[in-house]
């Protein structure tokens, strides 16, 4: 539910104006934050955030977008699976792979279905062979280990699960380690952190001196998390100011859940290559629901467009507008590269809301 | 404002069904290259004053809290001839049904039908069957046709819209679609959201009663940024929607939340966009007098500030309202 206080326009401008004062005491000094979920940039893009702050204060995307990060031989591997139910979310019909997209392998006879909720493809399961796309990151990967308890509870046999699911504090960590990111603080994601709680977060500050502010995605939040940040440069925390929602010790029934089903794997991560710790595979009590196994799945690295910048752009390195592809041969329509193929990825979210 | 799509996709996808880009590029590219079309209006006005229309009908599921298959395929060519300004007047209907169809639910949707169309006062006048195997069809596709006349006087066309027109939607927008998303994907929500389903005959009597009506669209597939975009396109004029002013219902604004969608892209099927002469400020209380009318606002003004189609946001700031190329999908998380 949307709350209207969080879209006050008199709040927002005494938010906006002490951001303004607080960037004005860095003597013109640019700062960089990155909002890591997909999300984030959205609502950036839907109420045009970046036109209430000052220019030196630049809002880069991180990696937080799911659908984005997702290998494109991940789609070429579903579409060579033949007389196989395909269950997935909407948001990855529209994802190239070398042989084309999910809606037009549909089209071409392929058994695809989008669904709202991991648990819809059980249904589909009871009547013929079903895969579910375990694509996202922590806040989706408890629905699909439920899925799967779910499963051998009731002892379905058509039913597997392709998991790519992902983990957020490693994929920043790995931002961290490249130089060139020069990232001053980090706006983290609510939804991811409903379910992992602060302390995941703690390592930005400890390690790294970098500061971080969970928010949530009205306005009000996000210019509040960007005034937090701003005021904690020199001694820079993890903050909670989603805290109407987001418990800082998150939700452990959760937690509890998702280490029952899974373990901790390296991870491929589209444009970022593979990451230490950052994905995690189905354990081998569930092994019968693990799709890889089942169909000798494999995903692999693919060579990207030679002009594609999206490594880039995941890595806060470079802005949409930077790279000579974007909405010219790269657009919604046709991506070429991960951050053009969801809605919230950051180059997709730029060509909607801020051309 | 361009869309950058190539027809190199070989082959029809659902997006070429989705009223948005790629459904405009398929009529101009397949069809209007063959055909020459007078016209992309929804209707279009013949010898005698006469307009004619057509539209398919291949709604998923049949019934959903609000109206049916039947009720659709009637108020929707109703509409299609209202917004031209014309009376609507004769109906004929096509149905293609699947073998092992059930006849009390074919029973049930021409029930529908004549219904919507005693409410309409139309007449269905001729209609013609055919039955295609089991698994050929989704138990029942209804094409209907229809023909209306334009009173003396009556001139409804894009090009009569000024700079300072008002532009009117007449209530809460969003509804069929969430109706249907309901309906189909089982989201369970409480109440169930009920479809917009109307004929929208008398709102249009209503708009050319104030004498400033200058030209209506219905709101169906792309909803209202697809349409404002259709018609502003190439004008050199812009369009300024206000967020603060747009009738939505709470449900919609969640469930759009949550998924990821935007009410300006949801599906109307008794939703009109009128744009208006400056003035016409008593028009909301008689609007919201008729029952197809209640919660009718003015959102937004024909402006030469910008090009194209933006919304004023509810925290002030300005961002453009594309024309998308396909359905928005919904989100994972």
């Amino acid at each position: 539910m949307r709350m209207k206080e969080f879209q006050d326009t008199s709040l927002i401008r005494q938010v906006t104006s002490s951001i303004h004062q607080a960037a004005e005491k860095l003597n013109g000094k640019p700062v960089k934050f990155m909002e890591v979920c997909g999300s984030h940039t959205m609502a950036i893009g839907h109420w045009g955030i970046r036109k209430l702050i000052p220019e030196t204060i630049k809002l880069i995307s991180g990696p937080g977008c799911p659908v984005c990060v997702t290998p494109s031989s991940v789609i070429d591997e579903l579409i060579r699976l033949k007389g196989v139910t395909i269950a997935t979310f909407g948001d990855l019909l529209r994802v190239p792979g070398s042989l084309g997209n999910l809606e037009e392998a549909r089209a071409r006879g392929a058994r695809v279905e989008t669904i709202y909720s991991p648990l819809e493809a059980l249904k589909l399961a009871e009547k013929e062979e079903t895969i579910l796309v375990g694509i996202g990151f922590e806040t989706t990967i408890p629905g699909i280990a439920h899925t799967i308890l779910e499963a051998q509870r009731r002892k379905l046999k058509y039913f597997s699960v392709f998991c790519l699911a992902k983990l957020i504090p490693p994929a920043l960590e790995a931002l961290l380690r490249d130089d060139q990111a020069a990232i001053n603080g980090f706006i983290l994601p609510g939804h991811v952190s409903v379910i992992i709680g602060l302390k995941a977060y703690t390592f930005l500050s400890e390690r790294f001196r970098i500061g971080g502010v969970v928010t949530g995605f009205e306005p009000l939040d996000i210019l509040l998390g960007i005034l937090r940040l701003l005021e904690q440069l020199p001694n820079p925390e993890i903050i909670n100011e989603y805290s109407r929602v987001v418990k800082p010790q998150g939700n452990e029934e959760a937690q509890k859940m998702i280490k029952k089903v899974f373990g901790v794997s390296p991870a491929l991560w589209r444009g970022l290559g593979w990451l230490p710790d950052s994905g995690l595979v189905i354990r081998g009590e569930y092994e019968e629901y693990d799709a890889q196994k089942r169909y000798n799945l494999r995903v692999r690295e693919t060579e990207p467009h030679p002009e594609c910048l999206c490594g880039e752009m995941l890595r806060g390195r470079i802005k949409a507008t930077d790279c000579p592809l974007f909405a010219k041969t790269c657009t919604p329509v046709h991506p070429v590269g991960p951050c053009m193929v969801s809605s919230e990825g950051s180059c997709a979210a730029h060509y909607k809301y801020e051309r | 404002m361009q869309l950058i799509i190539s027809m190199k996709d070989d082959i029809i996808t659902m997006g070429h069904g989705s009223g948005a880009g790629l459904t405009q590029q398929l009529i101009r590219e397949v069809f209007d290259s063959e055909f020459q079309l007078p016209s992309y209006e929804d209707s279009i006005q013949i010898e005698h004053r006469t307009v004619v229309t057509t539209d398919a009908y291949v709604v998923k599921p049949l019934f959903f809290p609000g109206g049916d298959i039947g009720r659709l395929s009637v108020t929707g060519t109703v509409n299609d001839l209202c917004m031209s300004g014309g009376r609507p007047a004769y109906i004929m209907a096509s149905f293609i049904l699947e073998e092992g169809f059930k006849i009390a639910l074919l029973q049930k949707i021409v029930n529908s039908m004549q219904k919507a169309a005693e409410e309409a006062g139309i007449r269905i006048i001729a209609g013609d069957t055919k039955v295609v195997e089991r698994g050929k069809c989704d138990g029942i596709y209804i094409t209907t046709s229809g023909i209306g006349f334009l009173p003396a006087g009556v001139e409804l066309s894009a090009k009569m819209i000024r700079v300072g027109d008002r532009i009117l939607v007449n209530g809460t927008i969003g509804d069929h679609s969430v109706a249907i998303m309901n309906a189909r994907q089982n989201l369970e929500l409480e109440p169930a959201p009920v479809s917009d389903s109307a004929p929208l005959h008398e709102i249009i009597q209503i708009l050319l009663g104030t004498g400033g009506l200058r030209y209506a669209r219905d709101a169906t597939r792309g909803g209202v940024a697809t349409i404002l975009n259709e018609v502003i396109s190439e004008k050199g004029l812009g369009i300024i929607i206000d967020e603060k002013s747009l009738p939505v219902k709470e449900a919609t604004t969640a469930l759009c939340g949550l998924l990821g969608l935007d009410p300006l892209y949801l599906a109307n099927e008794g939703k009109l966009i009128a744009f208006l002469s400056p003035g016409n400020d008593d028009l909301l209380e008689d609007l919201n007098k008729h029952k197809y009318g209640k919660g009718s606002a003015f959102i937004g003004e024909v402006t030469e500030e910008v090009q194209g189609v933006y919304l004023r946001t509810a925290i002030g700031t300005l961002r453009p309202l594309l024309l998308l190329a396909s359905d928005p999908l919904p989100r994972i998380c």
